[in-house]
């Protein structure tokens, strides 16, 4: 093996070994030429992996030491709430009435999963102050869609067809326009202003009679609350268009503001984020959107609801905008999501955001003496720093991430938002002991030092990593994309 | 408030508020205009202790009928198969599940790499260049593939064989409405796209045809034919594959077919109510830099050291905004672990012997219910599915299979008016030659 200490597993196969124990072959073993036209027999076989069955663990055991998770250590990526994911939420998951039954079984004999489906409904309606709630969409990407096609039909079913443009603030995840071109719309951007808010003048100024919606996150990327969100909320009714709450911070403002009470329209959740999901690394996810009454129309079908104490699929939906994603949304992502919040309780979640909160301050307050603070004031469950004093110094934003990685901490998430100069965004959540926090800081402090007296110790990080900085564009110029003996 | 998940001490609390400059919490959200403040506790129910919980939620589960206690011939998109135990070990490992996307690749060489695997298995199984990282699942990762044909083809115009899975058809109708994009439905003829329909449909105004092989119905579509209808108007083939049946099957990459989508659900991952499964999505190296979603690709570290990294991500949300090729971020990472796991377990002959012993036990219980006169419809070539015409009421037949400890197969009058009382039969390899004989012998009885 040249240059490389992790095998590929197809690199590890040998011809004769297997993997499996497939049930006994009970019935006559008809030849597949007598069944099947011979143009359509695979000639040739695929080259899967030839393993035995502790190849297998040792690799992906390998493998997973070469990854970093919660469970390894601190991981404050911005925007992504990287929390502790509770063990329990796996093993309910796991219990066979959730996880082996199938979406086509009478309804009848699976109303242990539709009551949970409806009691998660219910529980979301209270916690963003919505009228309803569907649990159809896959993830939060999916949702905005959801949402947005909601929106459209709405517009539509007013006979309101130049309703063409979203509008987005310039902080706002890349996702929301991507979403919103998705759903058929143009993205009108609107900026920020000093304080990082939402420029009150430049939202009158882009807001017009083709404006569908404003998509919002509250707090914003910034990790600030949009105090201004009444008046926002006002320009952007009076003007017709409807308010999208984008979910992805809610870890922010449990118990302390819910998007239908601040003017929103439509919300999307992503219940691999606030609600423990897991993060699967990378998916998958839960998107639920929540909508005000004079939406509930439009929602996916079918929707979850009860008569008499039993639970059924309402398909009877003429108006909505039909199905985003087959069945009924990741069933088991919602389960381990149900499970968390029943876990927490109303106490529970409400020490959830304040403690989120506290953390965040705090780490903000400690390290503002070392970096940038671009917005000095109290931040919510998440807060950004710029590395501009260090990058005078020659040590750029992304050396200090993979510098990072030598202490053992996943970096924060890096240059987002875009309107923040080498921007590094923070997110502790509330899991983190002050302890974990205290360690972070001192790294941080340490780094802010080494880049005035050492900084090619930043520069050429990571020191300690099973694998130095890659080659990204080499990786783009001439892709590999798939292993070729 | 004392939590297991929550660390916070109330010393540690004055300390950092003290640090923080404030003197309580509350200081903290007067950012929050006071008239949209939430006062006091959400209405919801109170937190129950670890045991507590477990016992409720375990009692919920058991008003659910699961497929681990019956035999079960409901396929439709979602089954019932072997998988191997080690899956569940390799995806419990928390290093998997407790990480996110790998956006820092020095720290992430385990998920980049076991992806890398998983786009060069379904690479194999479909027969084309490239494979993504996953999408949501086989409905949604089939409606982006239409989409993509659109954008490629500057075509507004979608068919669509009515032999697809309906619910992917849903959702493809769904992605239509947003990107203004007209579908249009091909019938189906005998169990199969009607091909002398197909040719009457298609035009040069066709982005693309989609397909689904085996089809619904469990039928083998005649690929080679189709393809010849569909390049011949320059149009896109878009194939839907189970790719368990690919083991056997001839792979829709060598019957011509620009992209391939479908879910890796029969590969080590559970119905789950229908989600979370695994999408998967593969083109030719003509299509590489419109594919939508994560890429990994393989390139080497300052010491030359092979590694891997996200790449091609110009295509992508989080960098291209408006102009991405599709706003998907997050997709099924741990299923796609999950599925390359069952992948690598079943292997080069395991994937070819389970996708043979699907197409012999249902073979087997086509067989047998025709000694009972109970005749499959739309006799032809089929994998693990057929379909067969009841010889009662749909719902007195299912009723009598449960109490006999058998899930039966899909309703077909459910979608399909025309075939009302039919039922799609499912036989994978982990039903029994008892269980078929038992699920025969209770369809013979219900003669009416």
């Amino acid at each position: 093996m040249n240059n490389q200490d992790q095998s590929l597993i197809f690199e590890i196969s040998t011809p004769g070994r297997i993997g499996f124990s497939l049930p006994e072959m009970d019935v006559e073993a008809v030849s597949i030429e007598d069944i099947l036209p011979a143009e359509y027999i695979r000639e040739e076989a695929a080259e899967l992996p030839e393993v035995s069955e502790l190849d297998i663990m040792r690799h992906y055991t390998a493998l997973s030491h070469r990854n970093h998770g919660v469970d390894s250590g601190f991981y404050p990526l911005g925007s992504c709430t990287m929390k502790y994911n509770p063990k329990i939420n796996e093993n309910v998951a796991r219990i066979n009435g959730f996880a082996h039954i199938h979406p086509y079984q009478d309804e009848a004999v699976v109303q242990g999963a539709l009551e949970l489906m409806y009691d998660l409904q219910e529980h979301l309606i209270e916690i963003t102050g919505m009228d309803q709630v569907t649990l159809q969409p896959a993830a939060g990407a999916h949702g905005e869609w959801t949402g947005l096609m909601m929106i459209r039909a709405f517009h539509e079913a007013n006979g309101d067809s130049a309703r063409t443009k979203v509008i987005v603030p310039d902080s706002a995840h890349g996702t929301n326009p991507a979403s919103a071109t998705v759903a058929g719309f143009e993205t009108v951007t609107v900026k920020s202003n000093e304080y990082g808010l939402v420029d009150l003048e430049d939202l009158k100024r882009v807001v017009g009679p083709d404006t569908a919606a404003l998509m919002l996150t509250n707090p914003n990327t910034l990790g600030l609350f949009e105090e201004n969100i009444l008046e926002m909320a006002e320009i952007i009714h009076s003007a017709g268009g409807k308010l999208y709450y984008d979910g992805a911070n809610l870890n922010a403002v449990l118990s302390k503001a819910r998007p239908g009470d601040m003017g929103f329209d439509v919300v999307h959740l992503n219940l691999h984020k606030t609600f423990t999901g897991p993060h699967g690394g990378g998916g998958p996810g839960s998107g639920p959107v929540g909508v005000k009454s004079e939406l509930i129309r439009f929602l996916p079908k079918p929707l979850v609801a009860e008569k008499d104490g039993t639970f059924f699929l309402d398909y009877d939906r003429p108006e909505s905008i039909g199905r985003v994603k087959p069945y009924y949304g990741n069933f088991g992502i919602n389960v381990r999501a149900y499970t968390y919040i029943r876990s927490m309780g109303p106490d529970g979640l409400k020490a959830v955001t304040e403690n989120a909160v506290i953390n965040a301050n705090y780490m903000m307050r400690r390290l503002a003496p070392f970096y940038d603070l671009p917005f000095d004031r109290h931040c919510k469950h998440e807060f950004v720093l710029s590395g501009k004093r260090q990058k005078k110094l020659g040590v750029r934003t992304l050396d200090i991430a993979k510098r990072l990685l030598d202490f053992g901490y996943h970096p924060p998430t890096i240059y987002f938002p875009l309107n923040v100069e080498e921007c590094m965004m923070i997110e502790p959540t509330e899991t983190e002991s002050k302890e974990t926090l205290d360690a972070f800081i001192e790294a941080m402090i340490q780094i802010a030092k080494e880049a005035e007296e050492t900084p090619e110790i930043v520069q050429e990080a990571p020191h300690t990593t099973v694998i130095k900085r890659l080659d990204e564009t080499l990786a783009a110029r001439k892709p590999v994309l798939r292993y070729q003996a | 408030m004392k939590h297991r998940y929550l660390p916070m001490t109330e010393q540690d609390k004055k300390e950092m508020l003290s640090d923080i400059g404030v003197s309580t919490v509350d200081e903290l959200f007067h950012d929050i205009p006071e008239s949209v403040r939430f006062k006091g506790e959400y209405k919801i129910k109170p937190a129950k202790s670890e045991s507590s919980l477990l016992k409720e939620l375990t009692r919920l589960a058991a008003k659910n009928a699961d497929l681990k206690s019956y035999a079960s011939f409901l396929g439709a998109g979602v089954y019932d198969h072997y998988t191997p135990i080690i899956v569940d070990h390799v995806i419990s490992r928390s290093e998997f599940y407790t990480a996110y996307t790998p956006y820092q690749p020095e720290i992430s060489q385990g998920e980049l790499q076991a992806i890398f695997e998983f786009q060069t298995m379904i690479c194999e199984l479909t027969g084309m260049d490239v494979a993504n990282s996953s999408m949501y699942d086989g409905g949604t990762a089939l409606a982006e593939a239409a989409m993509l044909s659109t954008g490629q083809t500057r075509r507004k115009k979608i068919l669509l064989s009515s032999a697809v899975h309906p619910e992917s058809r849903d959702v493809i109708n769904t992605y239509a409405k947003g990107h203004y994009v007209d579908v249009i439905e091909v019938p189906y003829k005998d169990g199969i796209t009607d091909t002398a329909a197909l040719k009457e449909l298609i035009s040069e105004d066709i982005a693309g045809v989609v397909v689904q092989y085996p089809n619904f119905f469990g039928r083998v579509e005649p690929l080679k034919e189709i393809e010849e209808i569909v390049h011949a108007h320059k149009a896109m083939f878009i194939v839907s594959s189970n790719p368990l049946a690919l083991g056997a099957l001839t792979p829709p990459g060598k019957l011509g077919a620009d992209i391939v989508a479908g879910d890796a659900q029969v590969f080590g991952i559970p119905a789950a109510f229908g989600g979370p499964h695994c999408g998967y999505f593969a083109v030719t190296n003509k299509l590489v830099r419109k594919v939508p979603g994560r890429l990994v690709g393989q390139t080497v570290d300052d010491n030359g050291k092979r590694g891997f990294v996200l790449t091609l991500q110009a295509r992508e949300q989080h960098i291209r905004r408006d102009k991405a090729t599709s706003n998907i971020c997050s997709n099924q990472a741990l299923n796609a672990l999950a599925a390359s796991v069952a992948m690598t377990a079943l292997g080069k002959t395991g994937v070819k012997e389970m996708a043979i012993r699907n197409i012999q036990k249902a073979h087997y219980a086509k067989k047998s219910l025709q000694e009972k006169g109970i005749e499959a419809v739309f006799d032809g070539p089929t994998f693990n599915e057929f379909v067969i015409k009841l010889p009662a009421a749909y719902k007195t037949v299912n009723d009598r299979l449960f109490q006999k400890d058998i899930i039966g197969g899909f309703d077909l009058g459910r979608v399909y008016p025309e075939l009302e009382d039919h039922m799609l039969v499912a036989v994978t390899e982990l039903r029994t030659k008892d269980e078929i004989d038992a699920f025969v012998q209770e369809l013979g009885d219900s003669h009416e």
